[in-house]
């Protein structure tokens, strides 16, 4: 018995060193739902607000008031996330310039492995008026499955407060009319 | 017994999910970064001193030029930036962060040097692929490591420790960061390095 145990923890080591997969998290599946992934609470008001969180600490992404939440992973750090960043805030203008879509559809941004500061120094270059959140230890981004950059990750939040993944790919926005057509029509939106 | 060796098991995949380095790698590589996996964290002494003279040195540029540490005393602060290897992650985010940070250095009246111990061709090809560079890129191929091993940031295997050093306007090492070479410094940090330089 000893034996056996014995070789079959040796066989798990080697299985482990020899495959770098073991161990890490898969992307989320268009279909499923996203690992829980906890922020905090924004200090700024106008983020809480944009979000509809109405207490401090700690929120999941699925409690965010809205019908679907748009993600980009990103890097102060990823040249494509640079050179993308001023189409995301078009983007985001086309969102909060539409009346209805406004309040359906929120974006925020996760900062796969930045600081406070670099996250703030994105912010501040390129302008970017959603919130986004610092990732400065990876955490968020390996329940992701450390996810290249930049990421883009829809959820469709239903009214009992579950959520399906309906979009999860890789790559930057490039078209905003294009993307969010596809982003509406997979959330059913109008 | 058994219930031994099961706690066994349990904390060697939790000590090798802990372990595994995380990094987030940009799309603009594609699929041509090595993944080196987890190196050890430091492999070199540091030779040099804050508050003693920087080691001078003459290295090619990609540019075609070559770039002396003394063309800069009595003019700039200067900053180096070695990074392990071309085509790596991390390394290959470093400097496009860099690129982009880079009014902090001219606020501070900094240049920033890059350096690997990559050779001019491969330096060219991989930093293309970042976009335009506003500072000079450094190739300290040839003898192989020879700056890093005067400044002691050239590891065993003959890459440099991912190592940060700011050198003053009168040639005075005044900060020397070799940390963990898995792990990219944070901006912060050498942005308050630098914000010091401006208000001594």
């Amino acid at each position: 018995m000893k034996k056996i145990i014995t070789g079959f923890m040796v066989a798990l080591l080697f299985l482990i060193l020899a495959d770098p997969s073991i161990g890490q998290n898969a992307p989320p599946a268009e279909g499923g739902i996203l690992p829980k992934i906890s922020l905090p609470v924004p200090g700024n008001e106008a983020y809480r607000k944009y979000l509809g969180l109405k207490w401090d600490g700690t929120f999941l992404i699925p409690q965010i008031k809205a019908k679907v939440v748009l993600i980009e992973i990103f890097s102060m750090y990823c040249p494509h996330c640079q050179k993308d960043a001023p189409v995301v805030n078009n983007l985001f203008s086309r969102i909060t310039g539409d009346d209805v879509l406004k309040d359906e559809l929120k974006l925020i941004g996760i900062g796969a492995g930045n600081s406070d500061f670099e996250v703030d120094f994105f912010r501040e270059t390129y302008g970017v008026k959603f919130p986004l959140f610092s990732d400065n230890e990876f955490s968020a981004h390996k329940l992701l499955g450390e996810v290249r950059t930049p990421y883009f990750i829809a959820i469709k939040i239903n009214k009992n407060g579950t959520h399906k993944v309906i979009y999860s790919k890789l790559g930057g926005v490039e078209n905003p009319d294009e993307f969010l057509k596809k982003i509406k029509n997979l959330a059913g939106l109008k | 017994m058994i219930k031994n060796i099961i706690r066994s098991i349990i904390q060697i995949i939790a000590l090798f999910l802990i372990c595994v380095p995380a990094f987030a790698l940009s799309d603009a590589y594609k699929n041509n970064i090595y993944n080196t996996g987890e190196l050890k964290p430091v492999d070199s002494v540091l030779k040099v001193k804050v508050g003693e003279p920087a080691p001078g040195f003459t290295l090619p540029s990609i540019s075609g030029e070559k770039v002396s540490l003394s063309q800069f005393k009595g003019k700039k602060n200067v900053v180096l930036s070695f990074v392990p290897a071309a085509w790596t992650p991390i390394c290959s985010d470093q400097w496009p962060g860099y690129n982009l940070a880079r009014r902090f250095f001219e606020e501070n009246d900094a240049v920033l040097l890059g350096i690997t111990v990559d050779n001019i061709p491969t330096l060219y090809a991989w930093t293309n692929q970042m976009g335009k560079l506003w500072f000079p890129v450094l190739s300290d191929f040839w003898p192989h490591g020879a700056v890093a091993g005067i400044y002691g940031v050239l590891r065993t295997d003959g890459v440099t420790e991912r190592a940060l050093f700011v050198i003053d306007k009168e040639g005075i090492l005044r900060y020397a960061h070799a940390g963990d070479i898995n792990k990219r410094p944070e901006l912060g940090a050498l942005v308050t390095e630098l914000k010091k330089l401006k208000d001594k």
